[in-house]
């Protein structure tokens, strides 16, 4: 790892104004929560900074509160914590468990919500020190290369899978992702956070230079609204959703108000699925209804040479992840 | 551009320790090579392996993944940290007794994660324990073992407790 200096802000301003002045005198600098991404990349040299800005100094950050009928989350939350905490695994289970399925009990203690959110990919090129679109290069190597864990959905011309398991359960709950900059601080829905390639490749999100991901604060759940967040991985354990579903459905006694469904695993960005969640809309959920919204949710999928097995991945598995978020069970899912 | 040694003040197994350190150097090293503690061991240094599993304030950590000026007054618990005396801590003793590590560049990885589990849960099942224990990586023993040490460490931690 080269050599940095420390820097200690007291507040976010704080650590904003800290990145800034680095800037201004020719040094790049990086934010650090947790660090379980980021001295990765600085072990890898992807990373190299002259200032790291500690955000961990700054405290207070890491806590979950009350906020109108919804809650306030602090950027600096750990895993381990959000996974834990009552509030969030009584009203926004999906968000609780997606949080318990990250890495390993060491990382979770490590890493942080809004780490987890802007961490960078994890295609084995990019981080693998290949100069590819990610790393100020002109190309990605997944299109003619090795896309077994490539996406099927919105690729272009960057093919990476936005890595997050929280990402789509916070874009499923419609949360609000507060930002501190330059010029104070600005709410974007989460929807809109997160970008595709074909607008900048190089990025994931619109953080802009000196902005930093403060906190999330989620809206209020309905009394009926159940959650859930479905997770296949290539093994039983550690390691990144291959296809991930967050479902939340607004259900009144047999039929669904709402749904709101966001893929992870499978694009550039949570991929939210807004024909599935109107053919859910107003209807009981039924095996022959969760069925048809399997069908439809790969539609669009446009799959690498190497990826083509998460399409049908997909598609069942969003038709049981619906079934089992209604709480009908498993028995004729398929 | 200058680069200073920071000087730390923590706890480590109890004691008070100072340490000098770079502001890039990793816990992991400023416990083996400024303190001499060389029962964390590096395998990976990614985070993937859990070999250089701590406690920090008793929570599990990956060591390779927490810079060394995090350990200002803080606690830091070690492998080395866990016997009292001459008396193996019972993980211990259990895993000599399975016979739970041939190479055990693992082991110490593994016994303070398990102790982690333990602390937090005295009586897991098997799936908790897998679960938990999904992030130390053993590459010659196999796990079987190692869970049977974890398991019966914990029955016999909560009888002596009785």
């Amino acid at each position: 790892m080269k050599s940095f200096t420390n820097a200690n802000p007291r507040d976010m301003a704080h650590a904003v104004t800290l990145m800034r002045q680095a800037r201004q005198r020719g040094l790049t600098s990086v934010l650090a929560g947790g660090g379980s991404d980021l001295l990765g990349m600085m072990k890898e040299r992807l990373v190299a900074p002259d200032v790291l800005v500690n955000l961990k100094a700054i405290k207070g950050l890491d806590r979950v509160t009350p906020d109108g009928g919804g809650v306030a989350i602090g950027g600096l939350i750990t895993l381990d914590a959000l996974a834990g905490h009552p509030l969030i695994r009584r009203q926004y289970a999906v968000l609780a468990e997606s949080a318990e399925s990250v890495a390993t009990p060491q990382i979770r203690n490590v890493a942080t919500l809004a780490g987890n959110i802007c961490q960078r990919p994890w295609c084995w090129y990019y981080r693998n020190g290949f100069k590819c679109l990610k790393n100020g290069g002109a190309t990605c190597y997944s299109i003619t290369g090795e896309n077994e864990f490539h996406a099927i959905f919105g690729g272009g011309p960057s093919y990476i899978v936005h890595p997050s398991d929280t990402a789509p359960p916070l874009v499923a709950l419609d949360a609000r992702f507060r930002i501190a900059g330059p010029t104070g601080e600005r709410v974007v829905p989460a929807a809109d956070f997160f970008t595709l390639p074909k607008d900048d490749a190089a990025r994931e999100n619109v953080l802009k230079e000196d902005e930093v991901l403060a906190g999330i604060v989620l809206p209020a759940m309905r009394a009926g609204a159940r959650s859930r967040y479905h997770k296949v991985l290539d093994r039983e354990a550690w390691t990144h959703a291959v296809v991930s579903a967050a479902i939340v459905l607004d259900i009144d006694r047999d039929v669904c108000r709402s749904a709101r469904i966001v893929l992870g695993g499978v694009a550039p960005i949570p991929w939210r699925l807004p024909e599935v969640e109107k053919m859910l809309a107003g209807q009981r959920i039924t095996p022959e209804l969760a069925a048809g919204a399997g069908e439809a949710a790969v539609a669009g999928a446009r799959p690498l040479a190497k990826n083509g097995y998460k399409v049908p991945l997909t598609r069942v598995m969003v038709a049981r992840a619906i079934i089992a978020t209604a709480d009908l069970g498993l028995r004729n899912a398929d | 551009m200058t680069v200073t040694k920071l000087h730390i003040e923590t706890t480590i197994n109890g004691e008070p320790r100072e340490f000098l350190c770079d502001s890039h150097e990793t816990l992991l090293s400023a416990l083996r090579n400024g303190l001499g503690l060389t029962g964390t061991k590096e395998g990976c240094a990614t985070g993937d392996c859990g070999a250089c599993s701590i406690l920090l304030d008793g929570r599990l950590v990956p060591a390779c993944l927490v810079l060394a000026p995090e350990a200002q007054g803080r606690a830091v618990t070690t492998i080395e940290g866990l016997s009292s005396g001459d008396a193996l801590h019972p993980l211990q003793q259990k895993f000599l007794e399975h016979a739970a590590l041939q190479c055990g560049v693992c082991t110490p990885g593994f016994i303070v994660a398990a102790k982690a589990l333990l602390d937090a849960k005295p009586n897991p099942s098997e799936d908790e324990t897998r679960y938990w224990l999904a992030g130390n990586l053993c590459r010659c023993t196999g796990y079987d073992k190692i869970i049977r040490a974890v398991l019966d460490a914990a029955s016999e931690m909560k009888e002596s407790a009785i």
